[in-house]
């Protein structure tokens, strides 16, 4: 029995990464930015937006982070980060300079492809703003090939909103029809968040050509299935409506199996599912 | 297929010749029930009549139940190269031939695990039809016969072995033997074997009708006696350690005591754990045992069908004697087919 295979790089060896900047992104999530520790080996790899990487720091264990950054953007990758349990409580003690381990790219991410001459409708919802921005960040800097762009968030509250100034400056641009929105609480920002969850933005998306258009979504585990019913109503069909779900993952590469539903793996079929994935199989939502 | 003969008065031979190519590990007693361990005595090569069902399957050669992937200290990382010795492993019975074959196809889909690979290369199985006991049903999971994915592959027919060769390794193994390994075919042998597998079918006492499961897994999907399993599981996870299909593991860093040196260790995890599938921020996407227990018989019997185009349940019957509260592959069959 023979078979072919590369026996380096290991599937399970990190490439190290040195931080070069941090900030603040709310009171619990932070902005890194991570460039290769052999830059000339690693600079140019490539990944789609959606995708995640392993991040690990030696002696702590290993977690999966959804990127940041766009592939248009090459070089720096950029995660943002939620200190929430063990490993996250550490890289949020690393210094600039300091190393982490990083695997990956790994997962389908979206499907640049077919989403391309689209318009495109992205929600997200709290921490989804992640994986979101690289998306966002593609399309903005490919902003011809794509329809019309239009992006609803929701956050719990202001001070837990990623990326706000960005997005507030961006409510004027003409390249994203934007809108925002706080559970509760938008004193401060009245001309430009609205208050209730983000299903109550889609009053604002009209004149949605179904045939043509691509939504994307995602936040948390609760959220998919009242924002799939507000895009079902677009009369979207079911594989154009893509979500990017959360699992519990170890190896990235379809083996260790803690993220499988039904009898496909979130980290090669995944993370990115369409909606007719979560009518076909059980458990998705 | 080249096929041989071994006389049984030759069978105590076998050793010499195994060992000229690696560690042999045969099944020896262990307690009441077998493990395979690694022999040196000639006499403990038995063949056995019967197909022995050690404590673990062959999986532990292939994905060992922890091992260190690397080892790392503050100022570097190195990764484990340990050298994998050639080892043979004998007395392999057909389900378990099935068992490994399919976790090479699991192992080198989409990504290849060199871990696995590794050690898969440096695997020689000699596997052994032996009559069936009162917990197998291979029959029922079409795992009773093998084609390949053995090395050299024995029956017992009276007086001597009908041995196939179903690799180079087998090849170069019974040309090392050749005074024991004889070319010349029995007249007999065909009717002989035919006899023999008439025997081993009409042995098999455990019958479950896995005939249509995988519709049965969905269309039961809602049905209350996972509930009923689910209060009586006790999350021991003892069914996917001893089960020779199941892939999944952990992987976490240990710092040793001087807190300078660590490993990421590799070990086997279980679905049936209840933190499988917990995330960040304490979401459990399978928090209760029921859900657990659907999500295994789930990829059993119906989900890598999906995946593979063949159910992972081999018959093998070791759920059925490790389950410390008889929930196993046929009692779940047969909760489906009520």
């Amino acid at each position: 029995m023979k078979y072919e295979y590369n026996k380096e790089p290991e599937l399970y060896t990190p490439i190290m990464m040195r931080v070069i900047s941090k900030r603040d992104l709310t009171p619990d999530v932070r902005f890194f930015q991570l460039v290769p520790k052999e830059e000339f080996k690693h600079l140019d790899m490539d990944y789609k937006p959606g995708q995640f990487m392993m991040l690990s720091l030696f002696g702590t264990g290993e977690a999966p982070f959804s990127i940041s950054s766009s592939p248009t953007r090459k070089g720096i990758f950029e995660f943002a980060i939620r200190e929430t349990g063990k490993l996250t409580n550490k890289i949020f003690e690393l210094k600039d300079g300091d190393m982490l381990g990083l695997r990956g790219p790994f997962g389908n991410g979206f499907p640049i492809e077919r989403m391309l001459g689209k318009d495109i409708i992205i929600v997200a919802g709290g921490l989804g703003a992640a994986p979101l921005r690289s998306l966002l960040l593609y399309i903005m800097d490919n902003r011809e090939l794509f329809g019309r762009l239009i992006y609803l968030y929701g956050a719990k509250n202001v001070d837990d909103m990623l990326y706000k100034p960005d997005f507030v400056e961006m409510l004027d641009s003409e390249q994203i029809e934007l809108f925002l929105t706080v559970d509760k609480g938008n004193e401060g920002y009245e001309d430009s968040i609205e208050e209730g969850k983000v299903t109550h933005l889609f009053k604002y998306v009209n004149d949605i050509d179904p045939a043509n258009t691509i939504a994307c979504v995602c936040g948390p585990p609760g959220m998919y299935k009242f924002v799939v019913t507000e895009i079902l109503k677009y009369n979207l069909e079911k594989d154009k409506i893509l979500l990017n779900l959360e699992r519990r993952m170890k190896c990235g590469c379809g083996k260790c199996g803690h993220c499988i539903i039904d009898y496909r793996y979130t980290c090669i079929d995944g993370p990115v599912f369409t909606y007719w994935d979560v009518i076909h199989m059980r458990e998705l939502i | 297929m080249r096929a041989l003969k071994l006389a049984k008065k030759d069978e105590k031979k076998l050793f010499s010749v195994l060992e000229k190519f690696g560690e042999v590990w045969s099944p020896m007693p262990k307690g009441k029930r077998f493990s395979y361990e690694k022999i040196e005595d000639p006499e403990d090569l038995v063949l056995h009549e019967e197909c022995i069902r050690t404590i673990l399957p062959v999986k532990k050669f292939l994905m060992p139940p922890d091992f260190n992937i690397l080892s790392f200290t503050p100022q570097k990382f190195t990764i484990n190269n340990e050298e994998i010795p050639f080892k043979i492993v004998v007395s392999v019975p057909a389900c378990e031939i099935h068992a490994v074959n399919i976790l090479t196809k699991f192992y080198t889909t989409d990504y290849v695990d060199n871990y696995y690979m590794k050690r898969r290369e440096k695997l020689i199985i000699i596997g052994k039809s032996g009559l069936p006991d009162e917990h197998c049903f291979c029959h029922k999971t079409n795992t009773s016969i093998v084609e390949e994915g053995y090395d050299l592959f024995f029956f017992d027919l009276g007086d001597y072995y009908l041995v196939w060769v179903g690799s180079e390794i087998g090849d170069d193994i019974v040309r090392k033997g050749s005074d024991i390994f004889d070319e010349n075919l029995p007249k007999d042998v065909s009717q002989k074997f035919v006899e023999f597998r008439k025997q081993k079918n009409k042995s098999y006492k455990n019958n479950p009708d896995m005939e249509g499961v995988t519709d049965l897994m969905e269309l039961m999907y809602d049905a209350e006696f996972w509930d009923e399993f689910g209060d009586k599981c006790l999350s021991c996870g003892q069914c996917t350690m001893a089960c020779p299909t199941c892939t999944c593991f952990n992987i976490i860093d240990d710092l040793e005591l001087n807190k300078e040196l660590g490993h990421r260790r590799r070990y086997w995890d279980s679905c049936q754990f209840k933190d499988y599938s917990l995330v960040a921020g304490q979401h459990n996407f399978r928090g209760s045992k029921a859900e657990r227990l659907k999500l295994w018989y789930t990829h059993k019997l119906k989900a890598f069908i999906g995946h593979f185009g063949s159910p992972s349940c081999v018959g093998c019957g070791r759920c059925i004697i490790t389950c410390p509260v008889d929930i196993n592959v046929p009692t779940v069959v047969e909760k489906l087919k009520s």
